[in-house]
């Protein structure tokens, strides 16, 4: 049973500088002590939001005219470290449904898709116009468009980048694997019995 | 044109192309721990779907144990709700549990090898992005999110894109004191942390060809850290010595044919890769990180970065971020800086060879004072074999703690923690801000003999020197 395809994602964006946003960044380990991913929405950036006796830093995750954003922008290597979902998770979870960065680093790009985190990448020159934007006006519309490679806000666009699997993955629906790949459970016994190794 | 193990392996393990053009994979081995498998396990109840391959999973707890207590129920009633929960899953499914009580639990990734479930030629995942430490033993192994544990629970398949394969020779010879970890901490400086994205890195050369299997694992460990999901060393004598008679590696005629079918999975001769990196071993130094990413490491007697030292300007908007979060100054030494605590342990240096080395060192002195320093064996075998040797006195009589087997303070998921700005010499593989356990908290990467040199002199030292290590090796 396929999701539904996603060509487009539309929204309010919000700004989070930096190279090497790390997954220990956006959840930190210590939030991650439970067995579902619910509530994990709370924590997202945790550590980037809140001081230790925690108030609120000035940030602008914790800016009210970026309250109402749904698409993240940020630096290179996005979501470098560890493996763990709770990062896009938590990031879903929080409300949103788009990153747009420099790169991304593998193993939380292909979490993220599994999840329908639409996570496309932009040049850092038109990241620097897209933040421009967003600053300028919080209310800023801004639209990804999957299909056409392009970031669309005001009368501007941007283009942007994703894989390709990815992308046929989101405008297919199938972003979730899961029941392609059960769908291949003959074929799956076929390679186990041609290995040695699954034999004993 | 001769193939590389990452296509051989690759290619004995692809089931189907799917539609999106990612290849199906089966997964030979499965590795779970308590973090990031409830939630898959939930994932299958909702679909009521079962497991295909139950003798495939093999589980342990890791992450959230405390080193400090193993009386149950622990302190922390979360941490003892996920072992729990991972104890049920594991009995109702019909999954192998390394469990508190079997003398056989640890870090996920140091026990599937002394078990000698990690073999060369397969195919093994596990929801924890080091698990590519298992590709020292020539196998493919990749770090992935908790759906996909879900889908190899399932399937035993994951939808995964082909990666290219980079070799870095690392020739000539490291000199004295100067470590696996320092090797891998160069490449990632050299190559930096996005360097390996959409790459298997395959490990080669006269250093590796030489490197034990704990040494061989210590730099496989951290590819991910460059950014490469999958790390690797062609399999070898070191390595099928190293298996030998383990627990799960072949047995009697067995294990002949096993060796066989093992070294033809090594990459051949006249294979071509997608890139070469050659690194002369002689140039590598005792590395430190200065920052808050693994690629911001320095040689012992260098400075630390200024911000004008920055290429780009997010190259400069890095260093000021790193400095203003390590307080320290660009243009100061890295040598000096005074520490609060030193953490021996991890999946990266946590293995008995790792505290020998340091037991050799630290014999006979002492742990300044101030300065909290703690030995965690990555397992409790390597915890069992540490004590019948008496290292774990030698530590105790410097004034280190000897603690119980665990992630420990490398993430901090459990009670050891950094608190405010504490400075730590770790021999962990991460010093991502808030990384041990305090959002202030500053880490310093390190050969573990480094941070025994720092837990001794409370600062940042370069251990050759507190440990007279050139001297030894000349007479």
């Amino acid at each position: 049973m396929a999701s539904t395809p996603i060509k487009q994602v539309a929204g309010k964006g919000v700004y989070v500088p930096g190279d090497d946003i790390d997954t220990d960044r956006i959840i930190p380990a210590r939030f991650m002590k439970c067995i579902t991913f619910d509530g994990l929405g709370d924590y997202l950036f945790h550590d980037v939001r809140k001081t230790e006796s925690g108030e609120n830093k000035k940030h602008n995750l914790n800016d009210p005219r970026f309250a109402e954003a749904s698409i993240l922008l940020s630096g290179n290597n996005f979501g470098c470290g560890s493996s763990r979902e709770h990062a896009p998770q938590s990031i879903l979870r929080a409300g949103y449904q788009a990153v747009i960065a420099g790169s991304f680093a593998e193993i939380f790009f292909g979490n993220s898709t599994n999840l329908g985190v639409v996570c496309v990448t932009a040049a850092d020159s038109d990241r620097a116009i897209l933040a421009e934007a967003i600053e300028t006006n919080p209310d800023l519309e801004i639209t990804i468009d999957v299909e056409d490679h392009k970031i669309w806000f005001g009368d501007q666009s941007v283009p942007c980048g994703i894989k390709p699997g990815a992308r046929d993955s989101l405008l297919s629906g199938a972003y979730d694997p899961l029941d392609e790949l059960l769908e291949g459970a003959d074929a799956v016994s076929k390679t186990a019995n041609r290995l040695v190794y699954l034999q004993a | 044109m001769g193939k590389s193990l990452f296509q051989k392996v690759w290619d004995a393990h692809a089931v189907r192309q799917l539609a999106n053009g990612q290849t199906q994979l089966l997964i030979g081995t499965h590795l779970i721990h308590e973090v990031t498998s409830p939630q898959a396990f939930g994932m299958l109840r909702d679909k009521g779907l079962p497991v295909m391959f139950p003798h495939r999973t093999f589980a342990t707890v890791d992450h959230i144990v405390p080193t400090n207590e193993t009386i149950e129920p622990y302190s922390d009633s979360l941490a003892q709700g996920m072992i729990e929960e991972l104890r049920k899953n594991c009995a109702e499914y019909g999954v192998t549990f390394f469990d508190t009580n079997t003398g056989h639990q640890g870090i996920v990734h140091i026990v599937g090898p002394e078990q000698g479930i990690t073999q060369p030629g397969t195919t093994i995942a596990c929801g924890d992005s080091h698990t590519s430490t298992h590709g020292a033993f020539g196998a493919i192994a990749f770090g992935i999110g908790t759906s996909q544990v879900r889908d190899v629970l399932a399937t035993q398949t994951i939808a995964l894109n082909e990666l290219k394969v980079r070799r870095i020779n690392v020739d000539g010879k490291l000199r004295p004191g100067v470590y696996a970890k320092d090797v891998i901490l160069h490449i990632i400086r050299q190559l930096g942390t996005q360097g390996g994205t959409g790459f298997a890195y395959e490990y080669a050369g006269s250093v590796f060809d030489g490197f034990t299997m704990e040494e061989r694992m210590t730099v496989c460990n951290m590819s991910i850290e460059g950014g490469a999901r999958v790390g690797y060393v062609n399999p070898d004598e070191t390595t099928f010595e190293y298996l030998k008679g383990r627990p799960y590696a072949p047995k009697g005629a067995g294990w002949d044919a096993a060796v066989e079918r093992w070294q033809s999975y090594a990459s051949d001769a006249d294979c071509e890769y997608d890139d070469v990196v050659n690194i002369n071993a002689a140039t590598i130094e005792p590395t430190v990180t200065w920052g808050i990413t693994p690629g911001q490491g320095v040689g012992i007697n260098e400075t630390i970065p200024t911000e004008a030292e920055g290429v780009t300007q997010s190259d400069r908007a890095a260093i000021a971020e790193a400095l203003e979060h390590m307080q320290f100054e660009g243009g100061s030494p890295v040598k000096g800086k005074k520490i609060d605590v030193a953490f021996i342990g991890s999946c990266t240096n946590g293995r008995l060879s790792d505290l020998k080395e340091v037991a050799r060192y630290v014999a006979g002195r002492k742990v300044a004072p101030g300065v909290q320093a703690i030995v965690v064996p990555g397992s409790q075998v390597v915890s069992k074999i540490a004590e019948e040797l008496g290292l774990h006195r030698i530590f105790l009589e410097a004034g280190f703690e000897w603690r119980a087997a665990g992630c420990s303070m490398c993430l901090a998921m459990n009670p050891d923690k950094l608190i405010g700005d504490q400075l730590c010499a770790s021999s962990s593989n991460r010093n991502f801000k808030g990384r041990q356990g305090s959002p202030t908290g500053r880490t310093m990467l390190m050969s573990p003999v480094m941070v025994a040199a720092a837990a001794i002199t409370g600062k940042i030292s370069d251990a050759r020197e507190i440990f007279d290590v050139a001297e030894a090796a000349v007479a």
